[in-house]
């Protein structure tokens, strides 16, 4: 039942993402590229690049484009459903009770606490995305890339959908 | 606030949050100020205390801040119908543009130029996930401090080489929630 199978790999993901639509992206590529195989490791490297460059929240662009590629319009709405629903249906229940206690220490702990995970699971994503870089366009191109990433995204503090242009369009003229 | 379901309201609720959602450039938490304009300062649907306590609120709860955020000041104003309106028009505009891109995108990629573009992109994403990872690291750091913080990622390094990350972030989040006396015996 593939709706299904769509419903628990977004679901996952969404509920245990605590740190907002970044910290999903490593559970999301470990359902849908490790586990259901639906996306190879690039493809979802290309999916994450258009939902860069495009506006609105990262996470439900992810999940509508994905959901899509693996069942059509129905598996779209599923995917978006299983993203959003779960833990605003939580918020909109839960308002008056979360209010009293938003500011009561092990609320506060519990993205802190899940953070480190997080860091190691994002770390091991860049990993095999430095290694499918340096497979499909040599170790140059990987470093002309990355060093003039770095430099724009984390020193000069760019926006990254600038750089995945240039990455297009460097791609474009000089890797076949 | 009395909730509002005039055509006028949720005509203005599609308005607000269609702005949000087309201008939002770099995913949900930069289009947190956005949302603020539309519904604090704009449209005055909630205060600007309130805004806040919606804020630190949706960022106690896993899951995208965006469609939180719109979700519930779509029900705070106009009921479900505001809800999922807000919803809607928060995620389908971006969901349709994603899908019709992609499409093209995987349509053509094998011409020579297109498939380069698609290599071209895959070490900027890297950087852009080495800086997140980074940004994580960081934080981890300030919240926890230097040895909880390391313990944590040497286990979970080790852990995630055999087990769905599901587990440990499950086991994770009960370790935060742990009952007090036990945290005043270590």
């Amino acid at each position: 039942m593939i709706y299904l199978e769509i419903f628990i790999a977004f679901l996952i993901p969404n509920i245990i993402g605590y740190g907002g639509g970044p910290a999903v992206i490593p559970l999301i590529e470990s359902e849908v590229v490790t586990r259901y195989g639906w996306l190879t490791t690039k493809e979802f490297g290309e999916v994450l690049a258009i939902a860069n460059t495009l506006p609105g929240p990262i996470a439900t662009k992810m999940s509508g484009v994905i959901g899509y590629e693996v069942a059509g319009w129905g598996g779209a709405a599923v995917a978006i459903f299983a993203t959003v629903a779960p833990s605003l249906l939580l918020m909109i229940f839960l308002v008056g009770f979360l209010m009293k206690h938003k500011d009561h220490p092990k609320v506060q702990a519990l993205s802190a606490t899940v953070r480190p995970a997080i860091a190691v699971l994002m770390a091991g994503l860049t990993f095999r995305f430095v290694e499918s870089s340096y497979v499909d366009s040599g170790i140059i191109h990987t470093i002309i890339l990355g060093v003039a990433g770095i430099y724009g995204i984390y020193v000069k503090k760019w926006h990254a959908g600038w750089f995945i242009l240039v990455g297009l369009l460097y791609g474009a003229l000089f890797i076949r | 606030m009395v909730k509002n379901f005039s055509v006028k309201t949720q005509w203005n609720l599609a308005a607000a949050f269609f702005r949000v959602g087309i201008l939002g450039f770099g995913g949900g938490p930069s289009s947190i100020p956005l949302v603020h304009q539309e519904v604090v300062d704009k449209y005055e649907w909630v205060t600007k205390d309130e805004f806040s306590d919606i804020l630190a609120l949706g960022n106690t709860l896993p899951g995208p801040i965006a469609t939180k955020m719109a979700g519930y000041i779509g029900y705070r104003v106009g009921g479900w119908i505001g809800c999922l309106n807000a919803l809607l028009v928060t995620s389908v505009p971006t969901v349709m543009a994603m899908i019709l891109l992609f499409s093209t995108f995987q349509q053509y990629q094998h011409v020579p130029w297109v498939a380069g573009m698609a290599k071209g992109v895959v070490p900027i994403i890297a950087v852009m996930l080495g800086v997140l990872t980074w940004d994580f690291l960081q934080s981890s750091i300030a919240k926890l401090g230097k040895t909880m913080a390391f313990t944590l990622i040497a286990i979970s390094a080790v852990v995630l080489f055999f087990i769905h990350p599901a587990i440990l972030l499950v086991s994770l989040i009960l370790f935060a929630l742990r009952p007090r006396r036990e945290r005043a015996k270590e």
